[in-house]
C-alpha cells in the first residue's frame, strides 16, 4: 500500500532523514521505534506532506505521492494524528470531530459521530465543551477520532501514548487494534516500543534519520540490540 | 440631552465604519497573524470604485457590487503578491510591508481616480428622522443596519458552516488544519477577500455622509486599528465594541471639547491601550469568536 524508497528531508542545513526504505502492505498494524530526535516525527511530516522531501520517493497505492499537497493526501486517505495531539483547544470537541470531515470520502457523517462515540463514550459527553478543557487521554481520543472522521485508509499515529497513564496507553492501544480489525492500515510511530511492539505485525527501529533494523514485531522484542536500546532489559 | 444624543448618532455611525475596519483587520490577523495596515484602502476602493462606475452611468446597486468585487481581488492579490512571498518576515516586517502595499494602493487610485472629493447620493433620501429631539439621517440607519448585518453574517459563517470553523481552526493551528485537509492557502485567500469586501461595504455605505478620497483610507486604517487594539485583536466581538467605542469617544470629544481634537482621539486610544491593557477590552480569550 505504501512504499518508502530513500526519503530524505531537512530542517535548513540538519538533514533529519537520511534515506529511509520502507514499506507497509494492506491492513497491517507497522510500527516504528525509535529514540528521541531519531527522526520519527519527521518521517510522519513528511509522508503527509506538511515537511518537504528532499530525495526519495513516497508511493501510496501505486501513485508517486511525494510532491502531492497534504490536502491532496489526506483525500487519498492519508491520515495523521499528529504528536502532541494538536486538537483546537477553543473549539468544541463536536467541532474537532466535523473539522474532521473537510476532506472527507464518503457521506454518513452523523453515524460516524455516533461510532466515535461508541467508541469513547466520555466524547459524547463532553461533546460541547472546548476541547482545550479535556484531558491528555482525552484528547488523544478526540485527535485519534478527528483523523477517523476523514475515513482514513493509512493512519499514521504519532506517539498517541505521550505522556499517558499505562490505562489509558492501553485503552488507545486497544481502539487502535480495533481499527486494524476494521481494516485500516497503521503506521504507529512510539517511543514506548513495548507497547507499539506488542500489537504490531512488523516494526521498524530508526536511529538518527535511518532504519537501522526491521522484523516481525515479536521478534524485535526478544532482539537484543532492542532490548538494550529501548527496553531496558 | 438632545444635544448628546446627536454627538452619540454621529459616534455610533462613524463607529459602526471603523468596527466594520476593525473586523477586517481581525479577519486577517487571525488568518494569518498579519496586522494589515492596508485595511482602510479596501474601504477607500469600495467608496471610489462605486462613484466612478456610478458616473459611468451604471445604476448604484450594481457599481457597489462591483466595488466589492474590485476590493476583494484587490484583497486577494495583495495575499498572492506581497504577504505570500513574505510569509517567513518578522511580524514588523510585514506590518511595514502592507503599509508600502497601502501607499501603492493610494497611488495607483490617485492615478486611476483622481485626487477630488467625491459623494454618492444618499439611498433612502435625506430627510431626517426626529429621534427624542436629536435626529438621524436615512443614511446613517443604512452604515448601522450594513454593519448589523456584516456582524449577524459573519458569526453564522463562522460558527454554523464547516467552511467557517475551518478558518477559526486554521487561525488556532495551522499544522493540525492540514493535517484533516484543510487548504490552508485558499482559507488566507478567502479570509483577505472577505475582509477587503467587507472594509469596501463600509466605504460604500459611508460615503454618502462623508465624502470620500483617494486617500480616506490612511485615517480609516488608524482608527480601525485603535478599534481593533481597544478591543483586543483578534476579537471579533472586541472589534464591533471597540469600534464603536472609538467613534463615540471621537464625536463626544468633537462635539464637547473641540473638533480639532477628533483624529487626535484614535492616537490617545492606541497609546492608552498600549501602555494600560495591552490585551484590549477582551483580551485574548480564544474560547469564543464570530
Ligand atoms: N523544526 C525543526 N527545526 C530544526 N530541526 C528540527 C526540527 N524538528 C526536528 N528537528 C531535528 O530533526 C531531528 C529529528 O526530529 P524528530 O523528527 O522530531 O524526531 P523524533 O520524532 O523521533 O523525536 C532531531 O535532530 C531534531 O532536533
Ligand atoms: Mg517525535
Amino acid at each position: 500500500m505504501l512504499e518508502v524508497e530513500g526519503l530524505t528531508s531537512h530542517y535548513g542545513r540538519i538533514q533529519a532523514l537520511k534515506g529511509i526504505d520502507l514499506e507497509i502492505a494492506e491492513g497491517e498494524l507497522v510500527a516504528l521505534v525509535g529514540g528521541n530526535g531519531a527522526g520519527k516525527t519527521t518521517l510522519l511530516r513528511t509522508l503527509s506532506g506538511v515537511q518537504p522531501a528532499s530525495a526519495g520517493r513516497i508511493i501510496f497505492r501505486g501513485r508517486d505521492i511525494t510532491r502531492s499537497s497534504p490536502v491532496a493526501r489526506v483525500g487519498q486517505g492519508i491520515c495523521q494524528v499528529p504528536e502532541g495531539r494538536q486538537v483546537w483547544g477553543p473549539i468544541s470537541v463536536e467541532d474537532n470531530l466535523r473539522l474532521g470531515t473537510v476532506k472527507r470520502r464518503g457521506s454518513d457523517v452523523a453515524a460516524d459521530l455516533e461510532r466515535m462515540y461508541a467508541m469513547f463514550p466520555v466524547l459524547k459527553e463532553k461533546r460541547a465543551q472546548a476541547a482545550g478543557t479535556l484531558s491528555g487521554g482525552q484528547q488523544q481520543m478526540l485527535a485519534l477520532c478527528r483523523a477517523l472522521m476523514a475515513n482514513p485508509d493509512l493512519l499514521l499515529l504519532d506517539e498517541p501514548s505521550m505522556g499517558l497513564a499505562p490505562l489509558l496507553v492501553d485503552q488507545i492501544l486497544e481502539a487502535v487494534l480495533a481499527l486494524k480489525a476494521q481494516g485500516v492500515t497503521v503506521f504507529l510511530v512510539e517511543q514506548n516500543a513495548f507497547a507499539a511492539l506488542k500489537i504490531a505485525d512488523r516494526g521498524y527501529v530508526i536511529e538518527t534519520g535511518k532504519i537501522v533494523l526491521c522484523d516481525r514485531g515479536q521478534t524485535l522484542l526478544d532482539n537484543d540490540r532492542v532490548k538494550e536500546a529501548y527496553l531496558g532489559i | 440631552m438632545s444635544e448628546f444624543l446627536q454627538f452619540a448618532f454621529s459616534g455610533i455611525t462613524v463607529g459602526a465604519v471603523y468596527a466594520m475596519v476593525a473586523l477586517g483587520f481581525t479577519i486577517i490577523y487571525n488568518a494569518s497573524d498579519v496586522v494589515n495596515f492596508a485595511q482602510g484602502e479596501f474601504v477607500m476602493l469600495g467608496g471610489m470604485s462605486t462613484v466612478f462606475l456610478a458616473a459611468f452611468g451604471l445604476p448604484l446597486p450594481l457599481a457597489a457590487l462591483l466595488a466589492i468585487l474590485i476590493a476583494a481581488l484587490t484583497g486577494v492579490a495583495l495575499n498572492k503578491l506581497v504577504i505570500e512571498p513574505a510569509r517567513d518576515a518578522s511580524v514588523v516586517t510585514l506590518i511595514i510591508i502592507t503599509i508600502g502595499a497601502s501607499i501603492f494602493l493610494r497611488g495607483i487610485a490617485q492615478v486611476i481616480f483622481d485626487k477630488q472629493f467625491h459623494r454618492l447620493p444618499s439611498f433612502s433620501g435625506d430627510d431626517p428622522i426626529a429621534v427624542l429631539g436629536a435626529s438621524l439621517t436615512p443614511q446613517s440607519l443604512w452604515v448601522l443596519g450594513g454593519a448589523a448585518v456584516i456582524v449577524v453574517l459573519l458569526y453564522v459563517f463562522f460558527n454554523r458552516t464547516l467552511f467557517g470553523k475551518s478558518i477559526l481552526a486554521t487561525s488556532h493551528n495551522r499544522l493540525a488544519a492540514q493535517l484533516v485537509g484543510v487548504n490552508v492557502r485558499f482559507v488566507l485567500m478567502i479570509s483577505f477577500a472577505l475582509s477587503a469586501a467587507i472594509g469596501a461595504v463600509a466605504g460604500i455605505l459611508v460615503t454618502p455622509i462623508t465624502l470620500t478620497s483617494y486617500d480616506v483610507g490612511t485615517m480609516l486604517a488608524l482608527k480601525g486599528f485603535a478599534a481593533a487594539m481597544l478591543g483586543g485583536m483578534g476579537n471579533p466581538i472586541g472589534a464591533v465594541v471597540g469600534g464603536l467605542l472609538v467613534g463615540l469617544a471621537e464625536a463626544l470629544g468633537a462635539g464637547y471639547l473641540s473638533s480639532e481634537y477628533k483624529d487626535a482621539v484614535a492616537f490617545v486610544i492606541i497609546l492608552a491601550v498600549l501602555f494600560f491593557l495591552p490585551r484590549g477590552l477582551f483580551g485574548k480569550t480564544g474560547t469564543e469568536r464570530v
